[in-house]
């Protein structure tokens, strides 16, 4: 059976709709909500600040270090608060994604702690996350060479499609998840996994679809940084 | 801040914000269903303070000393999202007295009818998780907290149940069977002054603290004091005064 | 010949295109890729010539040489004191710059300041993020006793202060309080009733929110007339 129509009607390239707004959290350095769908994420930077045990600093550049969790009714089964293997390597790969645009090469010692949290799950977290995450780090000073712009692509059924839903990656005749991040002035990948199945020809059509839709990603968090000062200079 | 100047200040009867010992912070707003994924869910702010509750439902077995009885299990992560003093890692001591503290506002006042929450006696209840996540620390995270349970509490629905399995996603109509809605306000004391609803720069700098849980009739269900000055009785008195007069008040935001 | 993309005083984002061509020159805030500068910060656009650089808007205060900043006295040694000011590493005072007065052998450096206190001092030396040294000797700098700290956004710092301090002076006019603002955010008040006190914080948190407004000299002149009665 093919996946004639996507079931909230969108088209196969195009991102749910997104809001997002930054400087939401007084206390922090930066911070941002990036919502995608139904999926809602929170951000907070904390920056430049010290690095505990010493030994972990490094002269050279500062250190650039995400924390990734999940409020526990942000999901339908409740998840138990605390870091699970999955936030873990969620942390990682959301370094990974935003390093290649922050130049911390004057910040040697310190350090920038990245929070990201999801209060609403649906599919999508880590990229609602990145996003978030991204808004934040150019919200707190870090000096940045661009913006990092994520969405998931994939497979559903037959189709490949942007921006999955929870009730797409659970399709009956199978999905494939693959988020990726890319740097919206380069068309840069700093962000790659997968899990399903695909061939490679599939996946590279994924690739520059997604290369496409996040555009609008970079638009919306372009606004999103000038909103917040509106009336300043020009 | 050094402790002298708020204390200074307390000495003149003045705050550091300007307020009045028995001024509440404004404003005091809450947000219902701020996570659809939850069977209650609510944000509370409280001046720049802000925080999350959430309600998740759970099924199993009870207790074995309360076998006709629901069960209600409220944690708190104090993430250093809110606050850059806070440390990553397990509930430390913080978290775990403002989620016991809440915790024991709703249980003692009775706001959930347990016996309500009972299924199958001795063999099947409901499990009622409240989790409290803080947003921005400008304290007080006591009482917005318990301000948001209790609205997360007062819309929860129950979700859908097939057999003895929960519906993961799917909500009834059915909100949860409440008795009294208790609310919590917090009394500070410095320098033998006692002021209502204290901001960051007043908790890190009081002797004393009384958080006061209190239900629609003005019964006291219960009590916590904080900080490592010892209080007279008249002070205690005078605080717990303070605390009812004011729960009022917060009590009219939840509407 | 290169092109300038922008304005000045634009309102510009990571990654915007500032100038095109090898003879246009990144300035702080900004960077060269292939042929173009572009900006680092979110922030608001300056053209200097060729030099295109980017003030930012948000972000913590970074320590520069010849700032005059606001701190708290956190440890004391036999190389002077140290100053936290907000940021990661403390400041250090070392013991020939810390008095105008001459400190003699032996003395008890907490007569001079002591944990808790707070000072205005001017930042003499940044190496990295490590090391600054700051001086007690220049003007500008003292102790600050019984009053209060607020902190506020660094980069708002130039419009509290004003056109030479036009908009600090009639803040202190207005409140008869004293006041210092470091350049890192952390501005001091004291002398003056709580009432007095109060007020002057709340111009100045005025002046923090509505930084880019126009007129802002009126409209905090007429705040200040109003509370004051």
């Amino acid at each position: 059976m093919t996946y004639a129509k996507r079931f909230d009607g969108r088209k196969f390239d195009e991102i749910r709709p997104m809001e997002a707004k930054v400087g939401i959290i007084k206390r922090a350095t930066g911070s941002a909500m990036f919502k995608m769908g139904n999926t809602i994420a929170i951000a907070a930077v904390y920056g430049p600040r010290d690095v505990f045990p010493s030994f972990l600093q490094n002269p050279s550049r500062g250190l650039l270090r995400c924390h990734y969790d999940m409020m526990s009714f942000s999901v339908t089964e409740r998840k138990r608060p605390g870091p699970t293997r999955r936030s873990n390597e969620i942390s990682r790969v959301t370094e990974s994604a935003l390093f290649p645009v922050v130049d911390l090469s004057k910040f040697g010692n310190t350090g920038f702690d990245i929070y990201v949290n999801i209060l609403q799950a649906d599919a999508g977290t880590r990229t609602a996350g990145i996003n978030a995450a991204a808004l934040a780090l150019a919200d707190a000073g870090a000096p940045m060479k661009d913006l990092v712009c994520s969405v998931a692509v994939g497979k559903v059924g037959d189709k490949i499609c942007v921006d999955l839903t929870k009730e797409e990656e659970d399709y009956k005749d199978g999905a494939t998840d693959l988020p990726i991040a890319v740097l919206p002035r380069s068309g840069k990948i700093t962000l790659l996994q997968m899990d399903g199945n695909m061939t490679q020809k599939e996946i590279k059509e994924a690739l520059e679809m997604g290369k496409k839709a996040v555009q609008s990603i970079k638009k919306l968090q372009v606004k999103a940084l000038k909103d917040k000062y509106k009336g300043a200079g020009k | 801040m050094s402790k002298s100047y708020v204390e200074t200040l307390a000495d003149k009867d003045a705050r550091t914000d300007g307020r009045k010992f028995d001024e509440l912070r404004k404003p005091i707003k809450i947000e219902l269903g701020v996570s659809n994924k939850a069977e209650g869910s609510a944000k509370v702010t409280w001046g720049e303070t802000e925080v999350f509750v959430g309600v998740k439902m759970a099924i199993g077995e009870p207790y074995p000393d309360s076998p006709e009885d629901g069960v209600l299990i409220t944690g708190a992560e104090l993430s250093p999202m809110a606050d850059p003093e806070f440390l990553s890692g397990p509930p430390g001591p913080e978290a775990i007295e403002l989620a016991r503290v809440v915790d024991r506002g709703i249980r003692e006042s009775k706001m959930l009818d347990t016996k309500k929450l009972c299924v199958r006696k001795g063999e099947l209840v409901w499990i009622v998780f409240v989790d409290i996540y803080p947003l921005n620390n400008d304290g007080n995270l006591i009482d917005a907290a318990s301000l948001a349970a209790t609205a997360a509490l007062k819309s929860a629905v129950f979700p859908k149940l097939n057999g003895d399995k929960i519906v993961y996603g799917d909500f009834t109509k059915t909100k949860i069977p409440l008795n009294l809605m208790p609310v919590t306000c917090t009394v500070v004391n410095i320098g033998g002054k006692s002021m209502v609803d204290p901001i960051l720069e007043e908790e890190k700098n009081f002797d004393a603290r009384i958080s006061v849980s209190v239900s629609e009739k003005g019964d006291i269900h219960a009590m916590q004091k904080g900080g490592n000055v010892g209080l007279e009785i008249d002070q205690v008195d005078e605080m717990i005064g303070l605390a009812v007069k004011k729960s009022a008040e917060i009590r009219k935001v939840l509407k | 010949m290169g092109k300038i993309l922008i304005e000045e005083r634009q309102l510009v984002v990571p990654g915007e295109e500032l100038a095109e061509g090898m003879d246009n020159l990144p300035g702080e805030g900004a960077f060269r890729e292939d042929d173009k500068i572009l900006s680092l910060k979110v922030g608001l656009a300056h053209i200097d010539n060729r030099l295109l650089k980017v003030v930012p808007l948000g972000g913590k205060y970074l320590p520069k040489d010849g700032d005059t900043i606001v701190g708290k006295v956190v440890d004391i040694g036999m190389y002077g004191w140290r100053v936290d000011f907000g940021w990661p590493f403390f400041a250090t005072i070392p013991l020939r710059d810390g008095s105008r007065e001459f400190i003699p052998n032996g003395a008890d450096l907490r007569q001079y300041y002591t944990f808790g206190d707070y000072v205005a001092c001017k930042i003499t030396k940044v190496v990295g993020s490590k090391i600054i040294d700051a001086s007690m000797k220049v003007p500008g700098t003292r102790k600050l006793s019984n009053g209060r700290l607020i902190k506020v956004q660094p980069t708002r710092v130039p419009r509290i202060i004003g056109k030479q301090g036009s908009m600090i002076s009639l803040i202190k006019e207005h409140t008869d309080c004293f006041i210092v603002v470091g350049q890192n955010g952390y501005v001091w008040i004291s002398g003056g009733e709580p009432d007095k006190q109060l007020l002057a914080v709340k111009a100045i948190r005025q002046v923090e929110k509505e930084a880019h407004g126009e007129g802002l000299t009126d409209k905090i002149s007429e705040f200040l007339k109003k509370e004051s009665k």
